[in-house]
């Protein structure tokens, strides 16, 4: 179920690069564990942020959660349909419900990420605790 | 918080059955959703809903002086009761801080039972066995006695009836009778937690899983702890360790109407008279965001660099779709259009202070 075709971080967070640009959205495991989203807050275009940086965050009805940027460089567009329609993360998390994208500054931080089947490893061994 | 394996409800099974997301909830595993918050939450508001409430405790107190020791313990006037007939009170310290918030209900003239917060339930029982220690009574912690459903929304009345021969337009608000529910023996009382009409059912543990089945079959939506809490806080319910504990008064809380000075003596009494004459420091509001983001519990609010107040509940209003909770403000910042400042995640927010319930169902 978990796109191929995308690179996933520990914090729930995919990558899908087309072209140097990297769309970044939750992962299907993370929005079930969130519940109802109701706001997102994301940075502005032309923020810059590294890797690891808190890139906004994402409040479900019962709690709030920080939202952290696997890659590093330019955000070239964000989601503006998410300020009306928060709930596309829960219905279509990989595909309307992305976040921003972000025009990357070191493509190799990809190859630090995880595969669809390790994310789904990952997943495993969470919710197994 | 206790250690150890979690407590479970003698509908923990099934919770699971139903897909329920359980969690540690004060040291009990307990659904906090099946389907989602915001159609539960809708479904308490559009139709019915069916809460596990079991957790909560249960204490009875008993003997001649039973009255007298209610009295001495809870705020609110216990003598107003009648058989069946029952009050929303506070339990409070001599400080006029909560023990805990409760339901006290008089079974007959020496015979009272209480509900009480889960994890309050152990520490009550101490606090009210101390407080009887040389009176003619007899205090008894019952929590394992009882399984107990909160069947809640528009159309509860209709929905028990078909499992009742018992009338239920005679169980007016905040009454409650004994009755059969499905063939057991148990008690109703229309009561509950969300801001609609509706029962809470008290069962013996054995039959509260048929029961609660027999409801979903009947179109009732199971519901969590999730949409419990954005349901009471719409109707601007207080939640023990959120808005009111040991800290906090009734009149603080805005709950000076289970305060009934004029009863006599009582705990916390010398506390409340003065808040009542003079004003208390500090006031539980209602508010709304006026920027973006949802203020939650503990985030500070601040006028000019200084902390003054506190955010105690706060989450998104499913039935008014915009971010709500519930602040202490200095008496003086607390009028209604008061505009204040919530630090979210160190970020300054404007929120509004608005008249309460949020939300209060047509009649």
């Amino acid at each position: 179920m978990t796109p191929e075709d995308s690179r996933y971080a520990t914090s729930h967070e995919y990558v899908h690069n087309e072209g140097g640009v990297g769309t970044i959205g939750i992962t299907d495991y993370a929005q079930k564990e969130l519940g109802d989203v109701v706001f997102v807050e994301l940075p502005q275009v032309g923020s810059q942020l590294e890797a690891g940086d808190e890139l906004g965050s994402i409040e479900s009805v019962k709690a709030v959660s920080e939202l952290f940027s696997p890659v590093s460089g330019e955000v070239v567009e964000v989601n503006e349909k998410l300020a009306e329609k928060p709930e596309l993360v829960n219905t279509d998390p990989y595909g309307d419900g992305w976040m921003i994208r972000i025009k990357m500054s070191d493509q190799s931080e990809l190859d630090e990420l995880m595969t669809a089947d390790d994310y789904e490893d990952y997943v495993q061994t969470e919710s197994g605790k | 918080m206790s250690e150890g394996p979690l407590k479970k409800t003698p509908l923990n099974e099934l919770h699971k059955s139903l897909g329920g997301k359980m969690v540690d909830f004060g040291g009990w595993e307990l659904p906090v959703q099946y389907s989602g918050i915001l159609e539960e939450h809708q479904a308490v508001r559009e139709r019915a809903g069916v809460f596990d409430v079991s957790h909560m405790g249960e204490m009875t107190v008993r003997g001649h002086a039973a009255l007298e020791l209610l009295q001495k313990v809870t705020c609110n006037d216990v003598s107003r009761l009648d058989d069946g007939r029952a009050q929303y009170s506070g339990l409070l310290y001599p400080t006029a801080g909560f023990v805990d918030d409760l339901w006290v209900g008089r079974r007959g003239p020496d015979d009272y039972l209480l509900v009480v917060n889960a994890s309050n339930s152990d520490k009550d029982f101490e606090w009210v066995s101390d407080c009887a220690k040389g009176m003619d009574v007899e205090v008894r912690n019952v929590s394992n006695d009882y399984a107990l459903l909160a069947l809640q929304g528009p159309k509860a009345q209709e929905i028990l009836q078909k499992l009742t021969d018992s009338d239920l337009t005679k169980i007016k608000y905040y009454r409650f009778a004994p009755a059969t529910v499905d063939g057991s023996k148990g008690m109703i009382s229309r009561s509950g937690y969300t801001g609609e009409d509706g029962f809470e059912i008290f069962l013996s543990p054995g039959d509260a899983p048929r029961v609660m089945k027999k409801l979903i079959d009947a179109g009732v939506q199971p519901c969590g702890l999730g949409a419990r809490d954005t349901l009471r806080l719409e109707a601007k319910m207080a939640l023990y360790g959120n808005d009111i504990d040991h800290s906090t008064t009734p009149i603080e809380a805005d709950l000076g109407w289970i305060v009934k000075l004029e009863k006599g003596d009582f705990m916390g009494r010398d506390v409340l008279q003065r808040e009542n004459a003079e004003g208390p420091k500090r006031k539980l509001v209602g508010f709304e965001m006026v920027d973006r983001g949802i203020a939650r519990h503990g985030y500070p609010v601040v006028a000019g660099g200084e902390e003054i107040g506190v955010v105690t509940s706060g989450t998104h209003s499913p039935t008014l779709k915009k971010a709500i909770g519930l602040a202490y403000l200095p008496l003086d910042k607390s009028a209604q259009g008061s505009e204040f400042t919530v630090l979210i995640r160190g970020k300054e927010t404007r929120a509004r202070v608005v008249p309460t319930p949020f939300y209060k169902r047509a009649k």
